[in-house]
């Protein structure tokens, strides 16, 4: 089943046929479809104009393949090259015992919901998980924590009633931590803006106490054009580790990942696919760069010609 | 909220025009690439007479012309309460819209009802309770994973009982892809319609100012679904823009009535599609 892009790659190539090579001006309409395309997934303006750049120079000059179509095969090249922005490295979480893991990211991104997932993905993999809740803003955000936990059967820290002071949560969650023993704690922090600068300086605060092992920005998958700001604010702050994006199981293609990634080099860990805590899945680059380009399966029919 | 056709002037202030740059502002404000693209094309076709300051008054005035002239405001009915369902997918901003607008309505004198229809989501329905308290506003709850619609049923006997002029109908986030839930949807619609034929009067998506293109989908999907009356913006105190607002509007004709600028209750206000052209967007 062949996607809207590679229809419309179709089109631009008609020209193609029959031509030997890749050159500058037969390409320009298919990698004007291309940018569309990448733009529409919302990729950043920026990151996609590069990338096209990139791609450019790469299929310069390629043999058109006779077993498939030039749109498909350029399709290819630029699956390829999205493949390995987005997963070139190891995605494994730093789980040595005690260790911790910081969750940021902006309001209703799923960072909550992640936390309870990953102390779910913990479990399983026979680790100690704790849960630490810092958000003090968001109405009954202890309240959503603390009944994840409790089916998770996970312990869950929960500031002092009344507290409206993180720094001192997070120093009593600390201690609280130490008591457990041996463990990996996971701190559901509050959502903020990233042009928010006073939540900002309190969340480097937090992390200045916590000195997490891990530190993971946890994005929506309908992201827009902000992610780029989004990612480069937090990274800033706080340095993240990795990037974990929720709300796959919707229909978004994405993009915003891969400008996430570009802009912070930092790997993807997981992906959410659902609201229930099971719902946590490791990330495979190569789905995503089919699912951000909006193709079918193209990319096993050229790799087969 | 920088305001990108502010910054755009500024950038834009010698005669000759970088097209690109104009097209990335666009595009950067997520009004979306088809959009951009048809604006930059639509001045580039006038290019002779335009000098790259006008292009900002321009490209404004593009916008400004899919807006509506003004937004309609929340009416009372005669005599029996006005239902008002909140809709939309997971961490929009629904349960604190809900809060907001009841916030607003109360102030300007209205008597409102809220009914906690988020059974699902942990805590969903102890978040709204927090603000029922603080806004000291009638709630009505089901229990745990218990029927949504039921829960609306018995907050509009509420409404009646006590002359309430608006029902607000906080409801749980759902992907506009998943088939059950928005089944879900349409039963809630269905009950509500038992009470009072007309109900819900009014049905409101609620849209992250931070979303991309996924927005249009999301309005198109719910859309089919329930018409859409209207949409809330949320997040415009962060750096996304809501450009897909503009996109919703030209597409299905639905306007934004509310914008969400913060957390906190009274960071809310009526939509206004001037200031948002001159000031937000
Ligand atoms: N469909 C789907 N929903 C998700 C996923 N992850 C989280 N959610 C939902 O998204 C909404 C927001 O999730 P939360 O975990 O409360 O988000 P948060 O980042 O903690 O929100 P704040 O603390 O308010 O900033 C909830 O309805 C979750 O159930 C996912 O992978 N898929
Ligand atoms: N900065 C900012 N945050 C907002 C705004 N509106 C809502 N939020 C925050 O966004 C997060 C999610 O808000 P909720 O009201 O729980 O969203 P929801 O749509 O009810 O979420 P679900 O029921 O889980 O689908 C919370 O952290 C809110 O405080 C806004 O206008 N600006
Ligand atoms: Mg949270
Ligand atoms: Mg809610």
């Amino acid at each position: 089943m062949f996607s809207l892009l590679t229809d419309k790659l179709e089109d631009a190539f008609r020209k193609l046929r029959g031509m030997g090579k890749i050159s500058e001006s037969n390409v320009s309409d298919a990698l004007r479809e291309i940018r569309m395309a990448l733009l529409e997934a919302d990729v950043d303006f920026k990151v996609a104009k590069d990338l096209i750049e990139a791609v450019k120079q790469r299929a310069l000059g390629e043999e058109v393949l006779k077993t498939v179509t030039p749109g498909q095969q350029i399709v290819k090249i630029f699956h390829d090259e999205l493949e390995k922005i987005l997963g070139s490295d190891a995605s494994e979480l730093d789980l040595s015992q005690p260790s911790s893991i910081l969750m940021v990211g902006l309001n209703g991104a799923g960072k909550t919901t992640t936390s309870a997932k990953l102390a779910a993905w913990l479990k399983k993999q026979g680790k100690r998980p704790l849960l630490i809740a810092l958000d003090l803003y968001r109405p009954a955000a202890v309240t959503q924590l603390q009944v994840l936990g409790q089916q998770l059967n996970v312990p869950v820290c929960v500031p002092a009633p009344g507290e409206t002071d993180v720094v001192r949560a997070t120093k009593a969650a600390l201690a609280w931590v130490e008591q457990q023993g041996l463990g990996i704690a996971i701190f559901d922090t509050a959502g903020r803006q990233e042009v928010d600068e006073d939540l900002l300086s309190e969340l480097k605060k937090v992390r200045d106490l916590v000195k997490p092992t891990e530190t993971l920005l946890v994005a929506d998958a309908a992201t827009g054009q902000q992610a780029v700001s989004v990612a480069n604010r937090f990274h800033e702050t706080v340095t993240i580790s990795g990037l974990i994006m929720t709300k796959l199981d919707g229909d978004a293609r994405g993009g915003a990942l891969l400008s996430m990634r570009q802009v912070t080099g930092r790997p993807v860990k997981f992906i959410g696919v659902g609201e229930k805590v099971d719902q946590l899945e490791v990330f495979h680059p190569d789905r995503m760069a089919q699912r951000i380009l909006g193709m079918g399966d193209v990319v096993g029919l050229v790799e087969k010609a | 909220m920088a305001g990108f056709f502010k910054s755009l002037l500024q950038r834009f202030t010698k005669p000759d025009i970088d097209w690109d740059d104009l097209e990335a502002a666009l595009i950067a404000g997520d009004l979306g690439p088809r959009l951009s693209l048809q604006i930059v094309e639509d001045l580039q076709a006038q290019q002779r007479k335009l000098h790259g300051a006008d292009i900002v008054k321009v490209a404004r005035e593009h916008v400004r012309k899919i807006l509506p002239n003004s937004v309609t405001p929340m009416s009372k009915l005669d005599g029996k309460p006005k239902v008002v369902l909140v809709i939309g997918v997971n961490g929009t901003g629904k349960t604190t819209s809900t809060a907001k607008l009841a916030y607003l309505l109360n102030k300007g004198g209205a008597k409102v009802v809220l009914a906690a229809a988020d059974t699902f989501r942990a805590a969903a329905v102890e978040q709204l309770e927090v603000w029922s308290q603080r806004l000291n506003i009638p709630m009505v709850k089901g229990p745990p994973n218990g029927d949504p619609a039921s829960v609306c049923f018995e907050a509009y006997d509420l409404a009646q009982r006590t002359q309430a002029d608006f029902l607000l109908c906080d409801t749980a986030g759902r992907l506009h892809n998943k088939h059950n839930l928005m089944e879900e949807l349409k039963k809630i619609h269905r009950i509500l319609g038992r009470k009072d034929e007309t109900s819900p009067h009014e049905v409101l998506l609620v849209v992250d100012a931070t979303t991309g293109a996924n927005a249009l989908q999301q309005a198109r999907e719910f859309h089919k679904i329930i018409p859409l009356t209207g949409v809330i913006v949320t997040k415009l105190d962060g750096s996304g823009k809501g450009g897909v607002l503009v996109n919703i509007q030209q597409e299905l004709g639905v306007p934004t009535r509310y914008i969400g600028l913060g957390e906190k209750v009274e960071e809310f206000q009526r939509f206004d599609p001037n200031r948002f052209v001159e000031e937000l967007l």
